[in-house]
């Protein structure tokens, strides 16, 4: 129990003191997920709209594959990935193991099936409201995707967040593609490992309250904007 | 300008992270957790890097995770303690040559009530039949390590046969050291660890040091340059000026130097 | 004739297959089945360029189904459509204006819902903002123009939904009951704007199950009974004397189960 008042006392310590780790650790943090979210968003929106949109056979096996690989361990893409990434292996010599760049890598393998899917959902609830008048006005298929990821960009924040969740809650990928390297690959999840490794389960703890913290003020962020659009009426 | 600005956005937000890795002069060390925990490492590689501007990244993971990824030429020097797997992996190629750095001991460690009744002993050997006869709890690694490795041949020396009694009183977390030993304080379970992991650990509970200083207990690292006629990528020239280092006299100073309560945890051995 | 000299020429040239026209748009044989019922059962219909057509009928007579077929909007199970003698395709759809029942706006402004028809129809990017503009002016919304377009009241956005459908110059101009939930006022400014859009030479095909408003509007009748065409007169004519037996029914208020 005592570990619990450790853990914010800890936090705080942290915090009030503006540690220099602790930062450096929450910017990487932040920036590998951001990342990984924005390139998961550049390649999964579309296969999401083109989903909502196109009707081909084997669509339905499509989508069920689709939402089952929502449910990739992240333990086993980061293995895949070093696979990958290896010296001994086909993207060996891009040199990219072991750096944050294939943390983002990691990480956007395990959102983009998150943003495909319910993307996919969000816009072919919009479809369904807006394709008899978008073809009357002489839209294609194209047109139409490109129509409906804007008119549901409000709606599609959330999908993001849903990513964004994933992403910078997932220790099991990027401990194996980053190494948890000092001041180059350690972010928030592996420092907590590292910690809880240690023993030191108070700032162990400490650092996971930081982070909790991180992820609401996220959604707590992406919520006002959401609101504000609706106001307009625009979402 | 709304664009302009998202531009802006993204390229400070990526930035970073496609610049970090590719700056300074570094090399990548694949070592194990045990040693990153001590604390050894945060020691002795600033000393490193002062002298030849030569940053060092490790990658601390379990000896056969770290062997396997130097195998695969992701490291540039292989730092680990487990000697017949070390030789294997020279002998095999993936290694130039082989040298002894430093030791440390295991310790056993155990719950203050002490079931099995073995503090205090200077026998390894005898506390595990002690142990296996109690079928006191005892948290072992599991994972192949160097660790591990230890313990293993510490039982079969004791004549106990572990694989049948596994999933009873003895439990293989198949974790790191750290894990590992969380789990022995959780359950009140005994546990080999090295001292110098026991002695920077942070969440040691009423568990203390049982069994201590049996030859048999004492724990070898070597260091191993990767081979660059494998691995032409390697950075030959940096990682041998490494293990050049650890092997000085400075480098051996410096494990030295490197104590926890006036408590030296490695002990430099190179060139004996 | 009460339509200005362009039309005349459309007119001309449209029965002939003008290169990009609609006109005319006929259906040939026309069948549409569901669950094992023709909800149309074989329609043969030509609309040529000029009147103002009320397509008219009881509720599930196959009225909505015709035009949406007509508008190559939904397949049909035999028969075929064809614009100006050639298969409908989605290049020329700019030039058949549709408005259906409930007006479907983007989630932007309202002169930005023109504008975005307009880039659709393929106009030139320095001329689209000019158009979008007067086609609001002409619908007497221009106040508007800022608005977020799902916030206007529903008479207001159809309005705007006529509105773009016209900003990109259609020859024929569709609606489907797009009065059939809205209340006096705003049905009263949507037949103007329906009837002014006529007399400026758009051809117009108003389905509706209102007899009020069918008398109100039709230059001509196309009394649709059952998922076939019971009857097509002029309107005059089919209010006077209606030669089918459905539509006298219809008129005379008598259900017909």
């Amino acid at each position: 129990m005592q570990d619990f008042g450790a853990a914010f006392g800890e936090a705080f310590r942290l915090v009030a003191a503006l540690d220099r780790d602790l930062v450096e650790i929450v910017a990487l943090s932040l920036q590998v997920s951001v990342s990984a979210v924005l390139a998961a968003a550049v390649i999964g929106l579309p296969i999401g709209a083109l989903l909502a949109v196109t009707r081909f056979p084997g669509r339905s096996a499509a989508l069920v594959l689709l939402n089952a690989l929502m449910g990739l361990p992240p333990v086993v893409v980061g293995l895949l990935v070093y696979l990958a990434l290896s010296r001994a292996g086909p993207l060996g010599p891009l040199g990219l193991l072991y750096t944050p760049a294939a943390m983002v890598i990691a990480q956007m393998i395990l959102v983009i099936p998150i943003v495909a899917a319910i993307g996919r959902q969000t816009i072919e609830d919009l479809r369904d409201e807006y394709d008899e008048q978008l073809r009357a006005l002489g839209v294609g298929p194209v047109g139409m995707m490109a129509t409906l990821l804007w008119d549901a960009r409000f709606s599609l924040l959330t999908t993001l967040l849903a990513g964004f969740g994933r992403a910078i809650a997932e220790v099991g990928a990027v401990i194996i593609v980053g190494g948890n390297i000092d001041h180059v690959t350690r972010v928030m999840t592996t420092a907590i490992a590292l910690e809880t490794s240690k023993g030191d389960l108070a700032l162990a703890l400490g650092l996971g309250l930081i982070l909790l913290f991180l992820a609401v003020s996220v959604n707590a962020a992406v919520m006002a904007i959401r609101r504000t659009a609706r106001h307009a009426a625009f979402a | 300008m709304r664009r302009l600005g998202a531009l802006l956005l993204a390229a400070a937000l990526l930035a970073p992270v496609a610049g970090a890795g590719a700056a300074d002069r570094f090399i990548t060390v694949q070592s194990t957790t045990s040693t990153q925990n001590s604390g050894l490492f945060e020691s002795i590689l600033p000393k490193f890097t002062g002298k030849t501007g030569i940053e060092v990244r490790v990658i601390a993971v379990g000896t056969g995770q770290a062997i396997k990824n130097a195998g695969n030429g992701d490291g540039d020097v292989l730092f680990v303690h487990a000697k017949p797997a070390e030789e294997k992996f020279v002998a095999e190629g993936g290694g130039v040559k082989r040298f002894d750095v430093m030791y440390n001991d295991f310790v056993m460690v155990g719950p203050k009530d002490d079931p099995a009744k073995v503090a205090g002993g200077k026998d390894a050997v005898k506390a595990m039949q002690a142990l296996a006869g109690a079928q006191a709890p005892f948290a072992s690694r599991g994972d192949d390590s160097g660790t591990h490795k230890a313990e293993l041949a510490l039982w079969q020396a004791a004549g106990v046969d572990v694989a049948k009694a596994s999933g009873q009183w003895y439990r293989s977390t198949g974790s790191g050291m750290g894990a590992t030993l969380n789990a022995a304080v959780g359950m009140g379970a005994y546990a080999l660890t090295d001292r110098a992991t026991w002695i920077s650990f942070k969440n040691k509970g009423d568990h203390g040091i049982v069994v201590e200083g049996d030859p048999v207990l004492f724990n070898q690292y070597g260091v191993i340059l990767v081979n660059p006629k494998r691995h032409p990528h390697v950075k030959a020239a940096d990682g041998q000026a490494f293990v050049d280092w650890l092997l000085s006299a400075e480098g051996q100073a410096a494990i030295a130097d490197y104590k926890i309560n006036g408590e030296s945890l490695f002990f430099p051995n190179a060139g004996k | 004739m009460r339509h200005s000299p362009e039309v005349a020429t459309l007119a001309s040239g449209g029965t002939a297959g003008r290169p990009g026209g609609v006109l005319p748009v006929r259906g040939i044989g026309l069948v549409i089945r569901r669950g094992g019922r023709a909800l149309l059962d074989g329609i043969d219909i030509a609309i040529e360029p000029g009147p103002l057509t009320v397509i008219m009928g009881p509720n599930g007579a196959g009225k909505s189904l015709l035009l949406r077929a007509l508008a190559s909007l939904l397949p049909v199970d035999a028969g075929l459509v064809t614009w100006a003698g050639t298969a409908p395709d989605r290049g020329r759809a700019p030039k058949l204006g549709f408005v259906f029942q409930k007006p479907v706006m983007l989630r932007r402004s309202a002169i930005d819902n023109v504008v975005y028809a307009l880039k659709v129809a393929g106009v030139p990017k320095t001329e689209r903002a000019a158009r979008a503009l007067e086609a609001l002016r002409a619908a007497g919304l221009e106040r508007l123009a800022g608005s977020p377009a799902r916030v206007l009241s529903g008479g207001e956005q159809q309005r705007l939904a006529i509105a773009r459908a016209l900003a990109t110059r259609p020859e024929a101009l569709l609606l489907d009951e797009p009065t059939a939930s809205l209340d006096p006022a705003a049905t009263l400014a949507i037949e103007e704007q329906v009837r002014r859009a006529h007399a400026a030479g758009t051809t117009v095909v108003f389905v509706t199950h209102d007899l009020g408003q069918a008398r109100r509007l039709a230059d001509e009748v196309i009394f649709v009974h059952r998922g076939r065409i019971a009857e097509r007169s002029p309107a005059e004519r089919f209010f006077a004397t209606p030669s089918s037996e459905a539509a006298s029914n219809f008129i005379e208020g008598r259900l017909m189960p």
